[in-house]
Formats: C-alpha cells, structure tokens, sequence
C-alpha cells in the first residue's frame, strides 16, 4: 500500500467533502453575514482539497487529476472522516460539526507543518492560516449559542450530543498513521487528541456547555472506507456531471 | 435648500450626500431602487447555488462559490447604501418577504444545466453592467461609490461566464448542445432585464432629469445586443431570434418582438420560480430566527458583563 498516497488523499478527502456540505447553505444562512462566512470556509476547503488531491495525484503517479480522484472514485474509495459527511442540519448542528472539525484540524495541521515531507509541510503552512479563522469563527458560535438563549442552548448541546459519537476515530492511528508518524511525515494523533481536547473544554467551559459523556460508543470505518449513508448521495449530487459526460473537460 | 436648488446641485453633476436635503420622491425612489437591486443580489444567489453541489470540478466549484460570495457582499453594500437613507435593512427584507418590495425578475427563471452558469454570467451578469456602468455616476453618492466597486467585480463575473459557455463550445457535441439549449432559454429573459420599452416606462423621465437613471432602457439593451451578437457569432452559437440581423444605416442590430405578455406575467409573480425563490429567502430568514435571537442575547449578556467589570 501506497501510505503517502492513503493518508494524502485522508486528507483531500476532509476539506472536500465539508466543502461541500458548507457549499450546500450557500444563500441559506441565518444572517447574510454568516452566509458570507460560511461560504468563505467552504471557499478555503475546496481551495485545500485541490492542494491535497493534486499532491495525491502526483504522489499516486497514476496520471490521474485532481478532479479524477474527487469525481471518479466511489463511495469505498473515500476516506473523509465520518463527521464531516454527516448533514447540515440547522444552524447550531453546522456549527457544531464545524467548531468539533476546526479545533481537530487546527491541532493537526500544527503538527503536519513540521513534515519532513516538504509539499504536505507547505500546505499545512498555508492551511493553518485559513483554519485559525475558521476555528475562531466556530467558536465564537458555539459561545453565543451556549450562553445565548434558553433555546440556542438547548440546540447547540443537542447538536454537540449526537455528533460526539463521530469524534472517537479522528485520533484513530491505524498502520498508515503509524508508518507515516515513524517517517516523520505523520501527526502524532495522540498529541492532537490532547490538544484537541483542551480547546473542547475551554470552549465548552465559556459556552456554558456539558462535554458528552466519555462513554459514549464511537462510530467509526472511514479510514477503512466505510461511511454513513450520507456519503452516498453527496457522491451522486457532487459526481453527476462528470459521470454523465466522461472525459469532458469543464 | 429648494427643488430648484436641488435640480441646479443635480444639473451640475454635484452628488447628493445622506445630509443634504432632498425632495421625499426622490429618496423613495432610490430607497426603492436600491432595495430592489440589493434583494436582486441576494435572491439571485439561489438560481446559481442551485449548481455549487453538482459543479463538474473543483476549480468550477470554488470560481462559483467565490461569484455567489461577492453576490452576497454587493447584496450587504447596497442595503448599507440604502441605510443612508433612513431605512433599516430589517424592514427592506420584510418588504421582500411580503412581495412589497421587487427584485429582477430574471432570478425567476431556472438554473436547469451546467451552462446556465455560464449564461447567468454572460447574459445576465452582461446585462447587468449595462445598467450599472451607468449607475457608477448616478446622482446619489454612496449608491454611485457602492456600484463601482460593485462593476469591477461584475465584469470580472461576466468573463468567467463566457468562459464556462467558450469551454462547452469548445469541448464535445453534447456539451455544445448543452450551451446552445442554454442561449436559446436566457436570451429573452436576459432582454427583459433593460425593463419595459420606453414609452411604457412611465418612472424613466424623473429618474433622468434626477440623473439618477442616465440611459433609457432601450438604449441599454440596444447597447447590450449589439455587443453581445459577436459574442455568440465567435461561439458558434446562435441567437434564438430569427429577425436579428445588422442595420448599416442605424449601425446598430435590428431585433425581434420580447413577449412583453411574459414580462409582466413574471413581474406578476408567474414566473416559473417566483414562489421558489421567495419561499427560500423566507424560510431561510424563520430558520434563522432563533440564532438571530441567541447572538442578540448573548451580546447583551456581554455588555453587562462589561458593565460590571467597569
């Protein structure tokens, strides 16, 4: 197995598929500030989908593209983490999944700018930019919807309580975790755990919020391509076009 | 200051400002002006997010994300514009909600392929700038200084979409098709964006002598035909109007009858999407209702928090 290419397109995988579902409340948003922040994040995700898939592509070296590794593989073949398939819901279940991802991927692209692996260093660099806003706009929502009414309070815990179950294999390390973190090409998911979880509690802690239970039972399959039924139709929606009329160019 | 002074202020190409006095017709026309344009931007969001999922690339997917985004933004500068004016952009978005207020009734058609981004772009967006190149001088000033920044990014819109429709022609028979079938469904609409014919366009005299209007509307689609027939001719595209043909001694494209019947059905509210649009911008401002009140009761916790600190 190719690990390079595995854990390259985990994480094209990660921002196009959240791209996506961002994308899906373009015009849709509460307030047409966050419309336009919303939008903004969505802009940010696909713009490092196609950093990570163009990498993908040439670490594969197969003379796929980008776009052939977004629109031509199938729902097994993807390997975006469970969370960030899941749907929009309202306004308060897009921020909790939102706030659950960025505090994750803020912490782990901390560690992959120090990649000996120069192209994935570099675009961790430019990513951790984009995601320190992301990260402060989630949680400037968690906050205002924790501690803003009875009713947004109830909502954002809600929101929190049924997406937790998807957090448990985000720090999973399987063997291509491990072979990449011994090549110093990885992330150490252990430290991202322990930094991930501060900032949970520290957010949670200003939002008034309770942290789910550490019992609850984790779902997990993505890094073995497993999924939710939810990938399945944004596989159908997002690849229609290119499965219509193979080998156009757009 | 009188009407007459106003006129000479207006006469002399000296932009009005929020301050200073003016005539309560002429502020109700161009709140209604700008409200109308700012809800264009934002209901004219849905008919292209309508294609953000099924984008055929993700260098189309993040072009178009960033177009509906900049839509969003001139939407949030028009209704700042309007604000100078004494009306808050809470009640302008009831009166769209409640049909009071208008948008351009092109945002009531289908988006019902991938080239009708690229349409949208060439024929609607083009459209547009016709009209708003000439509003960069309108009489009121932060509507004139809100429409030129807004120009820029418009023109830049209309080139990504003749892009999109010059990539299809470019590419295979049934992508040609696609764009073709595309044409033949904006083209009138995209006409009727100018308005009604001038004699039928009973506001256009005051809003000229205002200098808030500086064309007619026929003049603006006459300029919108004649730049946009090489266009599609450099395509290979056909214009679905049989009587077009050039004029040597106007200098200009002679052009068939718009089916003013389906113009004013539209406007009506019989449109094929009408109530589409506005029960989405409805439901997304009840949906939105209950953050709205959290971020209002969390800043108002904050401030008395302040309060005590202080």
């Amino acid at each position: 197995m190719n690990h390079l290419f595995q854990y390259t397109i985990r994480l094209a995988d990660n921002a196009s598929i959240l791209g996506h579902r961002l994308g899906e409340l373009c015009g849709h948003g509460p307030i047409l500030e966050q419309d336009i922040a919303m939008t903004n994040v969505a802009l940010d995700l696909v713009g490092q989908a196609r950093s990570f898939y163009q990498y993908a592509a040439e670490v594969e070296g197969a003379n796929h593209t980008e776009d052939d590794l977004a629109y031509l593989r199938d729902n097994q073949d993807f390997r975006n983490l469970l969370l960030l398939e899941q749907p929009n819901g309202h306004f308060g279940d897009t921020i909790a999944r939102q706030f659950l991802y960025d505090a994750y991927s803020f912490a782990f692209y901390q560690g992959l700018r120090k990649s000996k692996d120069a192209t994935l260093a570099a675009i961790a660099e430019k990513a951790i930019k984009e995601v320190t806003y992301h990260l402060r706009w989630s949680s400037e929502w968690v906050v205002r919807l924790g501690d803003g009414t009875a009713e947004s309070h109830a909502k954002i815990q809600a929101g929190l309580n049924s997406l937790w179950r998807y957090t448990g294999e985000m720090f999973e390390m399987d063997e291509t975790d491990n072979q990449m973190l011994a090549q110093g090409i990885g992330v150490d998911l252990v430290l991202v755990k322990t930094a991930w979880l501060a900032k949970v509690n520290e957010v949670f802690a200003e939002a008034t919020l309770t942290l789910p239970s550490d019992k609850t039972w984790m779902q997990k399959g993505s890094k073995k391509g497993i999924h939710t039924e939810h990938l399945g139709y944004i596989l159908a929606e997002m690849q229609h076009l290119q499965r219509t009329y193979p080998g156009c160019e757009w | 200051m009188t009407q007459a002074q106003f006129q000479a202020r207006i006469d002399a190409d000296i932009k009005i400002e929020p301050k200073d006095w003016m005539p309560e017709a002429y502020r109700k026309t161009l709140i209604r002006q700008i409200s109308q344009h700012a809800h264009s931007e934002i209901v004219g969001m849905l008919p292209e997010g309508n294609w953000i999922t099924r984008a055929p690339s993700l260098r189309r997917k993040a072009i178009l994300l960033a177009k509906i985004q900049d839509e969003a933004g001139h939407g949030l500068y028009l209704y700042s514009a309007a604000e100078t004016l004494g009306k808050t952009r809470e009640s302008m978005i009831d009166d769209l909600h409640t049909g009071k207020a208008k948008y351009s009734s092109i945002f009531n058609y289908p988006t019902l392929s991938w080239a009708d981004m690229g349409s949208v772009g060439w024929l609607v967006d083009g459209a547009a700038i016709m009209n708003q190149v000439a509003l960069c001088r309108t009489s009121y000033g932060p509507y004139a200084r809100a429409m030129v920044r807004i120009c820029k990014e418009e023109s830049f819109h209309q080139r990504q979409g003749y892009e999109v429709i010059m990539t299809l022609c470019r590419g295979t028979a049934a992508q040609k098709q696609m764009a073709q079938e595309s044409l033949n469904r904006w083209w009138w609409p995209a006409l009727m964006m100018f308005g009604p014919k001038d004699e039928d366009s009973p506001n256009t005299e005051q809003a000229m002598k205002w200098r808030i209007k500086r064309f007619t509307n026929d003049e603006l689609r006459q300029r919108f035909i004649d730049a946009t027939v090489p266009q599609a001719e450099f395509l290979g595209l056909t214009i679905p109007d049989p009587d077009l043909k050039w004029n040597e001694e106007r200098q200009h494209y002679d052009s068939g009858n718009i089916n003013w019947e389906e113009f004013y059905q539209v406007i009506a509210g019989n449109g094929p999407c009408n109530t589409a649009r506005l029960a989405a911008r409805q439901k997304a401002h009840d949906e939105g209702e209950w953050v709205r009140e959290a971020a209002m009761a969390y800043s108002k916790k904050q401030e008395q928090r302040n309060k005590q600190v202080a």
